[in-house]
């Protein structure tokens, strides 16, 4: 399906400006809680196959495939957690604050059923520490879910037993690492969030050292609507491989940033022109960041791309991510890296911007959030930062462009978790599409 | 000074503790609590937390220093976090916070004399799509002007003079709490 056709879509914000609708009673009288029930009247296993069906894919960043995930839970786990990833920090995403104040009810449904599917009775959502409000709304929704006999009391269930489930809510305090998620699950054990290494995967020892499956709270609040109209539906409305709508958050230069529903196969192009009126001030756009700022950015002429997974990944219209001119980056067993749609977060800017500083200051956030566990994170990041912001205040030395590449390359894979390559992706996109921007600072030196 | 949680403080880590199936795992939760009864994490209240845990008091110490959300040191009161990473950084995030520095006449990290505000720049804050944009409390303040700015500091300070009135001699004044932010359209 074009993206035209699933234009106005709407699942995960199907009920945004209800009035009163983060409240149980709204939720329910606009069909809340109907799909948990079609749920429990199916087998767990025929759940997993409906979301496997459906194409859905995780929004936290990865796009990893929701129903693959949760069949990866060992059938002889006795207990089974499932976490829901709501510590979003990456810069540039800023869609669940919207979805938890907005629609609490939405993600506890979608919480119910995929534990059911997975066989999960104790959940837990933990939410970024900064999102006081929202935690307020989420736990009031809790409550309300508890008292009305949803959480933590027996329904009868397919095959004659019985399902109940608890759900706890965990506020994170600060730590941007935290979002990866085997981070996370320290961090809800009580420790540092440092990220542990894989394997093992969380699906067989996670939280608790149990069988665990983190998902992400966009994810999650699509599952309601696959239950009630069909994997088959949902996986219409996307292109390829990944099904139903994308949350999409636009900032930067735009006329009209936002935070947008929108059909999966829609291009930057249509995102940025179409939905958010253009670049403001007559200004030409110089190129933008497609996923959070961990994600290699797109130049002006890349943007009849859709915002899809793979479309990322493996346009040929998106050049190859390079370490210096002509020497591509390898991301293993020669594959490249073009860049990826990640956690939906596009940050736009304009050609009037200074993208060495713009750089300089994602470098920077990246140094600041390493959590000092990988040698070459811990001191690379910090490399990257200080050698960008040199350069980025005409303080460069010869053959800093280089360097950057360099020290980018030698983080990348070397690490535990994935923040070794949120500094040394960007970092290295940057030089490959910009490469004169950071060339002209050097030569205003000299 | 031996620090005690409140007899509500006490009531809410049972309930806690009821939740997870180690009591490791409430440290977070606790802390979080602890910050809110003493308005900061000072040896006393580390150890209390330990305690009341049976965790060893470097353990806690660690997560304390791991995570920007919990303060050892004493600050103002109103702690502004201003955000400068990419999406405001591109919409004036900068002017923001160098606009409340010469109006606070401190610079980020610090606090003012009279312990009304603490001014901090910090990163992404997951509202891009209304940068530049602040937090203070429970509360987000978006799409930001310095006009804007003006007024928030303004009422902040007047509620928080208005508190340190009522408030007994020798006890700072609580944080200034808000209500639900105007709903935002789509």
């Amino acid at each position: 399906m074009g993206w035209e056709e699933a234009k106005g879509v709407k699942i995960v914000t199907k009920n945004f400006g209800v009035p009163d609708g983060h409240k149980l009673v709204t939720y329910r009288a606009r069909g809340g809680w109907e799909a948990f029930k079609k749920a429990t009247a199916l087998a767990p296993a025929a759940i997993v196959d409906e979301v496997k069906k459906s194409n859905l894919r995780g929004r936290g960043g990865a796009g990893f495939p929701t129903g693959m995930k949760w069949s990866f839970v060992p059938k002889e786990a006795r207990t089974v957690y499932l976490v829901v990833n709501a510590d979003e920090s990456e810069p540039g995403t800023c869609k669940d604050r919207e979805l938890l104040a907005y629609d609490p009810h939405l993600l506890i449904e979608g919480m119910a059923i995929a534990s059911y599917a997975i066989r999960c009775q104790h959940a837990y959502i933990y939410i970024r520490g900064e999102m006081m409000r929202e935690a307020k709304i989420v736990q009031a929704a809790i409550d309300e879910a508890y008292a009305a006999g949803l959480l933590g009391a027996d329904h009868p269930v397919a095959g004659g037993g019985t399902f109940r489930v608890d759900i706890t809510l965990h506020r994170g305090a600060g730590a941007y690492i935290c979002g990866e998620e085997t981070a996370l699950l320290n961090s809800l054990e009580g420790k540092r969030g440092w990220p542990r290494l894989k394997p093992p995967f969380p699906a067989v020892k996670g939280l608790f050292q149990q069988a665990t499956v983190v998902n992400n709270v966009e994810t999650l609040m699509n599952v309601p609507d696959i239950v009630t109209k069909g994997g088959e539906w949902f996986a219409g409305l996307g292109i390829g491989k990944s099904g139903g709508t994308r949350i999409v958050c636009v900032s930067g230069h735009v006329k009209k940033p936002g935070v947008f529903e929108l059909p999966i196969g829609i291009s930057f192009k249509d995102l940025v022109f179409d939905v958010c009126g253009g670049i403001p001030n007559g200004r030409k756009i110089k190129g933008l960041i497609p996923g959070g700022t961990s994600m290699p950015p797109l130049d002006a002429s890349e943007l009849d791309v859709p915002i899809e997974f793979d479309a990322l990944m493996t346009d040929p219209r998106i050049k190859d991510v390079e370490i210096k001119p002509g020497l591509p980056f390898d991301m293993g067993n020669g594959r490249r890296l073009k860049s990826m749609a990640g956690s939906g977060g596009v940050v736009v800017f304009d050609d009037a911007t200074d993208v060495v500083a713009l750089c300089a200051r994602i470098m920077r956030f990246y140094a600041h959030e390493s959590c000092g566990q990988c040698t070459p994170c811990r001191e690379g990041s910090g490399w990257l930062a200080r050698v960008c912001t040199r350069l980025a205040a005409g303080d460069g030395h010869s053959g800093d462009v280089d360097l950057l590449g360099t020290v980018a390359n030698g983080i990348a894979g070397n690490t535990i978790c994935a923040l070794g390559e949120a500094a040394a992706w960007p970092m290295m996109g940057f030089l490959t599409k910009f490469r004169a921007d950071f060339e002209a600072k050097l030569r205003k030196v000299a | 000074m031996a620090l005690e949680f409140s007899a509500q403080a006490k009531q809410r880590i049972e309930r806690l503790l009821t939740q997870y199936p180690t009591k490791q795992a409430a440290l977070l939760p606790v802390l979080h609590l602890a910050q809110d009864e003493f308005g900061y994490l000072p040896d006393e209240a580390l150890h209390l937390v330990a305690d009341t845990l049976q965790l060893p008091a470097a353990h806690v110490f660690g997560v304390i220093t791991f995570y920007t959300m919990f303060h050892r040191e004493k600050s103002g009161r109103n702690e502004l976090m201003v955000c400068t990473n990419v999406s405001c950084m591109l919409r004036g995030g900068y002017e923001i916070l160098h606009h409340i520095e010469a109006r606070l006449g401190i610079k980020a990290g610090e606090s003012t004399a009279d312990g009304c505000f603490h001014l901090v720049e910090e990163e992404c804050l997951a509202a891009c799509a209304n940068a530049p944009m602040m937090i203070c409390g429970d509360r987000y303040h978006l799409d930001l002007t310095p006009q804007k700015v003006d007024t928030i500091l303004d009422d902040l300070r007047k509620r928080w003079q208005e508190r340190a009135r009522q408030a007994p001699v020798g006890e700072a004044p609580a944080a200034t709490k808000m209500g639900l932010g105007p709903e935002r359209k789509f």
